[in-house]
């Protein structure tokens, strides 16, 4: 089933987004050792809107997702092709300061993962790990960042309590909250919602709804009930590839690719 | 395996006899099946295997640790003198030790003996009896046996003697001498005497060995600063430093004549003051009470009495320190070495073993070399332990220690002052000797942090050290702190190694002491342990020793029990500290 679409184009309908592009991804490939799991990615993602990536696992939208912070760098025995520019400026030139760009944006991941620390130190983390020891603003961004994520009124009064007791939305939302502490650009999200029950699910996505506009949200999810709800664009990648992305609404009542249209309706994947 | 007959269908029996027809009606009939599995898919036999296992293990566990509980604990409790009259006239006092059955040798024995004797297949009962008195028997032990035994009687004035030198006495007072004047034996006046007695010991042992100890420490560093100075600056410079030196010598000199007099004034007193002892054949000796450690009449003892005497010989056993070739008295050097070894093996094992892990596991390209490092690691704890030994007593002593003497400590030489074993290169060959233990456990630790973890904090704008030592350390701390514990039994249960680079038999001093640097770590040092060793192989008499074996044994699983218990509360803790994440 391998390369079956080799030379077809990727069909793109994107909402343009009023303020501009937050990143650039341009031919961009990448391999594992021998094995080629990127091909000739290209898309931009708007400023402030939410966009989301799905497709059947094993695609490479992780991936992707993890090359937008170079979390990918922790693999050894990786390739690269291709730019991906944030605000025009390549993260995968030389010389980039890899701690940097990080600081530019938050990320959550599949499974909620407080550190073994109390609420509020793993919300200052990432300012701590940047020098800031001010008191008092190290108390605003904590209220900031859990009021941005709805968890200030649940936590305000056990702040110093070990984030490991909050329960798994909590710790979710938490994570959240520590993503968007230091105020990044971007916010990428790897399937935030996967280990979350239905009640939990909602709250995030309201959640995401909410951030919107602030933050350029990247999110990978495998619910396209997920996608459909909270993004303005999808990106539907298979085998690597991108094959569609285009605004949300199109993508799941009108693809222009038969592929898409199998993947949406269910026919596979 | 036993269901095969019951599975066969029994197809041809009553219809059979019936005939054609009747089994045309009747179905075929399924042979029932059995849906249990056999006994061994179930893994009942492998499970009785792995509980049998384990109850062995824990039974030869427990039966060693009451063994050593057992003998240990009873070892010091008062046993009562029995006198022992035999058939040939001879009489003795002692008492029991133990007993044993054995073959005697039947040629000299009368015939009623020899059928009573052969009438038990040729075994006999026998006792060992501590007679003590070695000055004046040549031993310490006598073996009975039930034949020769005439009469066993427990005479009440007998009294068990423990004494500074020649170990213990066991017999009658016969007399005493306070002051000069000879007067009968009267316990009151005896007791009080013996407690003045001891008092003036005490004294002239604190003048021998603090004040003479200091004086001496003094006069040698001035001697040492004396040739230190002709070395550096050479005989001529050196001259008004070494005069005035010398001078100071002689006003040391002068101190110490006169610490010298008031010891000998002391001895004179003490001279005074002796106690004649007679052993149960009339033979006498009048050693100085001062001699007597501790006396009590061993025959009419109240348990209070045996309590009371009971607790006094294990606090001297843990707080004073060891008489008689070690085979009496206590252990508090020992107890201090092992300790002070430990301890400064962890300090010097917890940094080396956990930088290294951190940089085999974090920081080194995981590859051929990275797993052959590993696998070395992983081998070295597989060397025997003397091998440490000889490389601890060649490198560190001879060639390290060696060094540092030529090139700080010259004045001294040929006297090596690092050039030799003791403390400080016990501890580090005992670091290297455990240091595989640390990296292992510390690995595991660092590799049992989750992935997500590190990404988290690698998300949040932390660089790879910061996540080491806010994330991944902390995760890893209790994990590290097993490996240190375990580290920690084995060191301070290690002895052969120890034999080579500076465990001594008898340790004159402490190396931590009131002069200064306060702290020697050239000193050699004694050990529980080889202590363990030396009183019971390699005594004089083993068989005085044998009950020292056991408690020296009891008090050392008690020090690494109660140094483990330590580490694991510290460990516990730190695990809350960090669950918190106040750093």
């Amino acid at each position: 089933m391998q390369d079956t679409l080799e030379f077809e184009p990727t069909a793109y309908h994107v909402r343009a987004s009023n303020e501009g592009t937050a990143l650039d991804i341009s031919d961009f490939n990448l391999w594992y050792g021998q094995k080629q799991a990127l091909f000739d990615n290209n898309l931009k993602i708007g400023k402030g809107q939410v966009t989301a990536m799905i497709g059947p696992s094993g695609c490479g939208k992780s991936t992707l997702l993890r090359c937008l912070n170079r979390m990918n760098d922790l693999v050894d025995d990786l390739t690269i092709t291709g730019q991906i520019a944030v605000d025009g400026f390549d993260i995968y030139a030389k010389g980039v300061d890899v701690i940097a760009l990080r600081k530019r944006m938050g990320m959550v991941f599949q499974k909620p993962n407080p550190f073994a620390m109390s609420i509020y130190d793993n919300i200052t983390y990432p300012l701590r790990v940047d020098g800031v020891t001010k008191k008092s603003i190290l108390d605003e961004t904590v209220e900031r960042a859990l009021t941005q994520a709805a968890l200030w009124k649940e936590v305000k009064d056990r702040l110093n309590d070990s984030a490991l007791g909050l329960s798994g939305g909590q710790q979710q939302r938490l994570c959240i909250a520590r993503a968007v502490a230091s105020d990044p650009e971007v916010l990428l999200m790897d399937e935030p919602c996967s280990a979350l029950d239905p009640i939990a699910t909602a709250r995030i996505e309201e959640l995401i709804e909410e951030l919107k506009g602030t933050y350029s949200i990247v999110i990978v999810t495998h619910s396209m009930a997920q996608a459909a709800r909270v993004s303005d664009n999808t990106a539907f990648m298979y085998l690597g590839r991108l094959i569609e992305y285009g605004d949300t609404d199109t993508i799941f009542t009108n693809p222009q690719k038969s592929r898409t249209n199998d993947y949406v309706t269910g026919r596979f994947g | 395996m036993t269901s095969m007959n019951e599975q066969m269908p029994p197809a041809s029996t009553a219809a059979g006899v019936a005939g054609v027809a009747a089994r045309e009606a009747v179905a075929p009939k399924r042979a029932r099946r059995r849906y249990s599995a056999d006994l061994s898919a179930l893994g009942e036999p492998a499970l009785w295997g792995f509980g049998g296992a384990l109850a062995l293990g824990i039974i030869m566990i427990a039966v060693f640790l009451m063994v050593v509980l057992y003998n240990g604990a009873t070892t010091f409790w008062p046993k009562p003198i029995d006198r022992v009259e035999l058939t040939d006239g001879t009489v003795i006092a002692g008492t029991e030790r133990r007993g044993t059955l054995f073959r005697p040798q039947l040629a000299p024995l009368d015939a009623e003996t020899r059928a009573l004797i052969e009438e038990n297949d040729g075994f006999a009962f026998r006792t060992l009896y501590q007679t003590a008195n070695f000055d004046l028997y040549g031993d310490d032990f006598r073996w009975v046996a039930d034949f020769e035994t005439a009469t066993i009687t427990q005479p009440e004035d007998f009294y068990y003697f423990e004494r500074q030198v020649w170990g213990v006495f066991i017999g009658r007072i016969a007399g005493m001498q306070i002051a000069g004047q000879q007067i009968d034996y009267d316990p009151a006046v005896f007791r009080r005497e013996q407690a003045a007695a001891r008092a003036r010991f005490r004294e002239i042992r604190q003048i021998e060995r603090r004040e003479i100890g200091r004086i001496n420490h003094y006069i040698e560093r001035e001697r040492l600063a004396q040739r230190r100075a002709v070395l550096r600056q050479g005989e001529e410079a050196a001259q008004p430093a070494v005069l005035a030196s010398q001078a100071r010598i002689a006003e040391l000199q002068a101190e110490f004549q006169v610490l010298q007099a008031r010891v000998n004034e002391i001895r004179a007193l003490d001279r005074s003051f002796t106690v004649t002892l007679e052993e149960v054949n009339g033979r006498q000796i009048s050693p100085e009470i001062s001699q007597i450690v501790r006396f009590f009449p061993a025959n009419t003892l109240s348990i209070f009495d045996k309590i009371g005497i009971y607790l006094s010989r294990w606090w001297e056993f843990v707080s004073a320190e060891p008489r008689e070739a070690n085979t009496q008295g206590g252990v508090l050097p020992a107890i201090f070495g092992t300790v002070a070894m430990t301890l400064l093996m962890v300090v010097f094992v917890a940094p080396f073993g956990v930088i290294t892990a951190l940089y085999l596991r974090e920081y080194a390209k995981q590859g051929r070399i990275t797993s052959m490092v590993r696998i070395s690691v992983n081998n070295l704890a597989g060397v025997p332990s003397i091998v440490y030994g000889v490389f601890g007593l060649g490198f560190f002593a001879y060639a390290m220690g060696g060094t540092i003497d030529q090139l700080f400590y010259p004045e001294a030489l040929p006297n090596p002052t690092f050039g030799k074993g003791g403390i400080l290169w016990a501890s580090l060959t005992l670091a290297l000797l455990t240091v595989p233990v640390v990296i292992v456990a510390t690995e595991e630790a660092l590799s049992a942090v989750p992935r997500s973890m590190r990404e988290g904090s690698l998300a949040c704008g932390a660089s790879k050290w910061q996540t080491i030592r806010f994330v991944v350390l902390p995760k890893a701390m209790p994990g590290i702190m097993t490996g240190m514990i375990l580290a920690m039994a084995r060191g301070a249960g290690e002895v052969a190694p120890l034999m080579l680079v500076g465990v001594v038999k008898l340790a004159p001093a402490l190396p931590i002491d009131g002069f200064a640097p306060f702290i020697h770590l050239d000193r050699s040092f004694m050990h529980l342990g080889f202590h363990i060793f030396d009183v019971g192989f390699q005594s004089r008499n083993s068989e005085a020793g044998k009950p020292m074996v056991f408690v020296t044994t009891l008090l050392l699983l008690a020090l690494i029990i109660v140094m483990n218990a330590t580490a694991i509360i510290v460990r516990n803790r730190l695990k809350r500290k960090y669950a918190t994440g106040q750093f």
